[in-house]
């Protein structure tokens, strides 16, 4: 199984005033093509530190670093730009759309970013994007004229548009009532159905029986990586929410 | 990433706030079109300044005697005898740059006709001087050349004069009217040349032969001074020189003393006047590019807010792969639009504007093509510079900062 992620040793020190924050005190695990990871971590566990750093947004102080086989660690700004546009696709807790904007042209942004693509090319992916997430028939709503479930939908096809080797679900779920939250674990599912590799960091414990591992994090070091036997299929518990009559 | 995907993104950033972007032009659309128009009206009021000059004669040359000192009192040029009849021959024979020379002698008094009568002025000329003046004879004929030898009592009438003392409509010409004691026989009208640039009547004048005006109406024998016209407007400094020679050797002055006499050249007079007129837009240009500046610095300041703003949009354009030089280009385009857009709109209400001051005002405009090259240029330069700062700013923020920024 090809390593989408490897993680060696990752250490991360803050400076704050004269003291020195260890967020992360050396984290190690890999994660395999097409895994459906969530990260727990109650707030303070240096889970958004090691998504900065998954998502090359940050570099590590220490460790090293590999992203679909390649080293992370000695890239400057513009190589990890690059590579963020190329490998991850970012879905973010408050979606994070171009406000004023349609849907398509919220999707377009990474290709926009890409020279290889052409204006054709760029329009038919992200329609292709579009319709994988349901919103088909949505192509030119605004932002502003989206359901909250419907925004996510948007940002998801946009971080599916570039084919990233891996989703990075920031708090995916964490504005969105039950039903939409499962709506949109289904989605999760049904693109690690097809292959895709998906890290969903959360704080929610009820979450991560929807994922294939779980990567539990507590004062900058992994306490438990275990793999999920049981994965529940987010479809059934969909169904199973009583019916909303208004 | 390329332009024209930025440029894109930027049209689309502006096109979200239409009013505020708006806004932001209107400082330089002000600029611009006050440069414009101001520019226009200094160079318009230049050019009738030029064209009535050319109208004098553009290559005319005037030679007056200069004042001079005598036993330590200055007198005053009009007091002075020195330029005469033979200077003027001399001029005429030896120098070859002049092409048209004439005496001036003029005379100031009262001039009557039947029972009305008129203030003016006879300038005692040759014929020559009609053609370095733009003079020219509308009905009857000009004086002859005999006519100055035998110094006859005949005029031309101006056309002022003409109303004045021709009241109930009569044709002038061949009727005697009296100069102070002096009967002059009019034997031609110029035509009208209206106002100088100074605001003098031009045809508020009677025309004579010079020796008439010296020997019978001043009886002196000293000329008040001699209008040439050089070859060409470009041979006005050979004929200044020709023309200095020959005084200096006429006058006997020697090698240290100064010149008793002054040559002024149509060339230094307009350059005098239209150097008001420079000044003038110099002056109005200064504050208009001021305006433009205050404009630069608002599309500095939207900019800046601009940038604060859309933090949040930065931060996700960065976690999305924009590189830093992708912000930095898309808000310098930004800004760049902006001033662009407001340059054109400028442009096209500078020129509005001095329309509008030309069919109000009457006033002379004239719009230069440069000005309008220059002020796309200007607002280029104004959108880069002014759109560095800000673009900078968004270009250096930490991705990580600008997601979490609320």
């Amino acid at each position: 199984m090809r390593e989408i992620i490897k993680l060696d040793g990752i250490k991360r020190d803050f400076i704050v005033g004269d003291e020195i924050v260890h967020a992360l005190r050396g984290v190690s695990f890999t994660v395999g093509e097409g895994e459906f990871v969530t990260i727990m971590g109650k707030s303070g566990s240096g889970k958004s530190t090691l998504l900065n750093i998954l998502g090359c947004l940050d570099t590590a102080s220490q460790g090293d670093y590999f992203l679909d086989g390649v080293s992370v660690r000695d890239m400057d700004k513009n190589q990890r730009a690059i590579l963020r546009n190329r490998k991850i696709g970012f879905v973010f807790q408050n979606y994070n759309l171009l406000p004023k904007t349609t849907a398509i042209e919220n999707v377009e942004l990474p290709l926009m970013y890409n020279n290889k693509y052409t204006r054709d090319q760029r329009y038919a992916r992200s329609v292709e994007a579009l319709k994988a997430v349901g919103l088909g028939d949505r192509l030119e709503h605004k932002s502003n004229q989206m359901s909250g479930g419907q925004m996510q939908r948007v940002a998801i096809a946009r971080a599916l548009v570039n084919d990233p080797a891996m989703i990075l679900a920031d708090e995916a779920t964490g504005n969105l009532d039950t039903r939409t939250s499962f709506e949109i674990l289904v989605l999760f599912q049904k693109l690690h159905a097809e292959g895709r590799t998906i890290i969903f960091v959360t704080h929610n414990p009820d979450l991560e029986k929807y994922s294939t591992r779980t990567i539990t994090l507590r004062d900058g070091k992994v306490i438990s990586d275990e793999s999920n036997k049981n994965v529940l299929d987010a479809a059934d518990a969909l169904s199973r929410l009583p019916v909303e009559n208004d | 990433m390329n332009f024209g995907n930025l440029f894109r993104i930027a049209l689309k950033a502006l096109s979200n706030n239409k009013f505020r972007g708006f806004l932001t032009m209107l400082g330089i659309i002000i600029g611009v079109g006050s440069v414009i128009t101001m520019l226009a009206i200094g160079q318009g009021s230049k050019r009738s300044i030029q064209a009535e000059i050319s109208e004098m004669g553009s290559n005319m040359i005037m030679i007056s005697p200069g004042g001079d000192r005598r036993g330590g009192v200055r007198l005053s040029a009009d007091d002075m005898q020195t330029l005469k009849v033979k200077d003027f021959e001399d001029i005429v024979e030896k120098c070859s740059y002049v092409s048209l020379a004439s005496p001036t002698v003029n005379a100031s008094g009262q001039c009557v006709y039947g029972s009305n009568n008129t203030p003016t002025s006879v300038y005692g000329v040759n014929l020559d001087y009609l053609e370095i003046r733009n003079y020219k004879v509308e009905d009857g004929d000009t004086f002859s050349e005999q006519d100055i030898k035998t110094a006859a009592k005949v005029c031309l009438i101006g056309k002022t004069v003409v109303e004045n003392l021709f009241t109930n409509g009569e044709n002038p010409v061949g009727k005697v009217i009296r100069f102070g004691s002096i009967p002059l026989k009019i034997v031609g009208v110029l035509e009208s040349k209206g106002n100088n640039s100074m605001g003098m009547d031009q045809d508020d004048l009677l025309i004579a032969p010079y020796t008439t005006v010296m020997k019978r109406i001043q009886a002196v024998t000293y000329l008040q001074g001699i209008t040439c016209s050089a070859l060409s407007e470009d041979y006005t400094d050979q004929a200044i020189d020709q023309i200095t020679k020959v005084l200096r050797e006429n006058h006997k002055l020697k090698d240290g003393d100064s010149d008793n006499f002054e040559i002024r050249s149509q060339q230094e007079l307009a350059s005098m006047m239209t150097s008001t007129s420079d000044l003038m837009s110099t002056l109005l240009a200064a504050v208009a590019a001021i305006s433009l500046i205050v404009g630069g610095i608002g599309i500095m300041n939207i900019m800046y807010v601009s940038v604060t703003e859309r933090t949040k949009e930065i931060g996700l354009r960065m976690s999305i792969g924009a590189r830093g030089m992708d912000i930095l280009a898309q808000f310098l385009i930004e800004a760049t639009l902006l001033s662009v857009m407001g340059g054109i709109i400028g442009v096209i209400v500078g020129v509005g504007a001095s329309f509008v001051v030309k069919a109000l005002l009457a006033y002379p405009i004239h719009i230069q093509p440069w000005s309008i090259i220059l002020s796309f240029a200007v607002c280029t330069f104004i959108g880069i510079f002014f759109g560095w700062y800000p673009a900078r700013k968004a270009s250096n923020l930490d991705p990580i900062e600008a997601l979490r920024y609320e």
